[in-house]
């Protein structure tokens, strides 16, 4: 197309602009609640039993989450790409079920299976185990919404490697975990990277699922997002100071995730 | 597949169950009341508008990214991805402190439908523009310029040459974008207010102790992510060939 420099100006402030009202002027605006009483009152946000536990809790899931969707994304995407199992199509199209599911759904799910009276609720309750309105409940929530994205990123990169290198290393005598750490994993490392990034920030940040399964109780079942819902419902200016000051902790660690992802993208694209 | 049952499938499972439990005529009950009926009208309406919007919207952001330059290019490329990094409650907040009832343009469009629509745009912004971007980039602009240099308008080169190429892209885009609004939850709970949400009349249903209605209003929610899912994978299929 022949665009003429006007309309290419237009255009591009058109575009420049959406994204500005939709996506800067919001964040700009939480920062400076943040801190418009001062660096140190925000801090003392920042600081509050309440708000360290939150931040911790909030790692802690993420910590646990993170790793078991990591393993069960290399085996699934192995299992997608190279498998020869039936049923595989039908996993193919199940594995992103976590994407268009409403996570308030996940949470009234998980409440029915492992709550009091639910499915195997009685089971670990009876084992003194207690898994809804108890951090458990909230790494299972966790684990839930961001289980696919390890997967597919993983599965078209597995793809397009082929198989012949595997089966080479095979032959010239390289066992399973050889062949898989010496020849497999090198080529899918950013693929695998990728996806961590993606689902560390979906772990960070989930809301709806853990808010059903969580006994929202300061200092023990709060994570961060939590913190924020919580603090903004109060009733008060104070209180919106802590939604405020927790929001901004939460802006600060999803711009290093978006800083990860654009350098891992950059990344990526060269490898290519 | 065991870990994928556990996690999803199970739960899932349970939900339906809990739906159908009294019987398939509470079930209908439970989502023809007036509360169910006007929160699915709603949810089904924004998120088509929304799905529109990001459609047309996505769309050009891609088509500037791609064949435009100009300084800062890779930056707004970059914050493109905001919105999947960002957690969905501090986007409902940033939305409240923005047209909440102390905002600084004097707006108020919090507890409205128009703030639910905000806050659903900002979440679902990457679908579109990272679903069509690859498409364009790979798309030869030769055939742009052979069209032009025949005498086509550009009106007519985008219907006729570059549409045609991302039309599908445009579509999965779109559709993920209208599954994502059909279940946000995190991004309007705080300015919803009185407009009443599908997820947000599921969650209201659950702190009063009414699991079957919940179930039941999920169950309808469930099966349009299973039609997203089954449109996506038929397209992705005619994609393939």
């Amino acid at each position: 197309m022949r665009i003429s420099t006007p309309a290419k100006l237009s255009l591009r402030t058109v575009v420049v602009g959406y994204l500005a009202v939709l996506l800067l002027v919001p964040l700009g605006l939480v920062f400076y609640r943040t801190f418009q009483h001062g660096f140190g009152v925000a801090w003392g946000w920042m600081t509050t039993p309440a708000a360290i536990s939150a931040l911790s809790l909030t790692l802690v899931i993420a910590a646990i989450a993170v790793p078991l969707n990591t393993i069960f994304g290399i085996i699934c995407a192995h299992v997608l790409v190279r498998g020869r199992v039936r049923g595989r199509a039908i996993l193919d199209a199940l594995i992103d079920l976590p994407f268009v599911v409403s996570p308030i759904i996940v949470g009234l799910a998980l409440i029915l299976v492992y709550g009091e009276g639910g499915w195997f609720g009685n089971w670990f309750l009876a084992h003194g185990i207690r898994i809804i309105y108890a951090p458990a409940g909230m790494v299972i929530a966790t684990v839930f919404v961001s289980l696919p994205f390890v997967v597919r990123e993983v599965a078209p990169v597995l793809r397009e490697a082929g198989e012949e290198q595997e089966e080479a290393a095979a032959t010239l005598g390289a066992s399973w975990w050889q062949t898989f750490r010496r020849v497999t994993m090198p080529s899918i490392r950013w693929g695998v990277a990728y996806g961590v990034v993606l689902t560390s920030a979906r772990a960070l940040g989930e809301i709806g699922a853990v808010l059903v399964v969580s006994s929202n109780v300061a200092g023990s079942t709060l994570t961060l997002p939590l913190l924020v819902y919580q603090r903004d419902s109060q009733i008060g200016p104070e209180a919106v100071s802590g939604a405020y000051a927790a929001a901004t902790e939460l802006i600060v660690i999803s711009l290093a995730v978006l800083l990860v992802m654009t350098l891992l993208g950059q990344r990526r694209e060269q490898v290519r | 597949m065991l870990y994928l049952s556990i996690f999803v499938l199970i739960p899932l499972a349970a939900v339906v169950v809990k739906a159908f439990a009294q019987g398939p005529s509470t079930f209908f009950d439970a989502i023809t009341n007036s509360v169910a009926l006007n929160a699915l009208g709603v949810t089904l309406g924004a998120s088509l508008v929304v799905a529109a919007i990001s459609a047309v919207m996505g769309t050009l952001v891609a088509w500037v990214l791609v064949r435009d330059r100009f300084p800062g290019q890779r930056l707004v490329n970059a914050l493109i991805d905001l919105p999947f990094a960002l957690p969905t409650i501090v986007a409902g907040l940033t939305l409240v402190a923005l047209y909440g009832p102390d905002s600084p343009f004097g707006l108020s469009l919090a507890y409205t439908r128009a703030g639910v629509l905000l806050a659903l745009l900002f979440v679902t912004l990457p679908f579109v523009v990272r679903s069509v971007q690859p498409v364009l980039i790979d798309l030869n602009p030769e055939a742009e310029e052979c069209a032009a240099s025949l005498g086509a308008s550009n009106w007519t080169t985008f219907r006729r040459i570059v549409f045609p190429s991302i039309r599908q892209s445009i579509v999965s885009g779109a559709a993920l974008s209208f599954a994502r609004g059909v279940g946000e939850f995190g991004a309007i709970v705080l300015l919803a207010g009185k407009v009443q949400i599908a997820s947000i009349v599921i969650f209201a249903d659950i702190e009063s102790d009414a699991p079957q209605a919940a179930a039941s209003i999920s169950v309808v929610l469930l099966l349009i992510s299973l039609i997203i899912l089954v449109l996506l994978r038929v397209l992705g299929n005619r994609h393939a060939h």
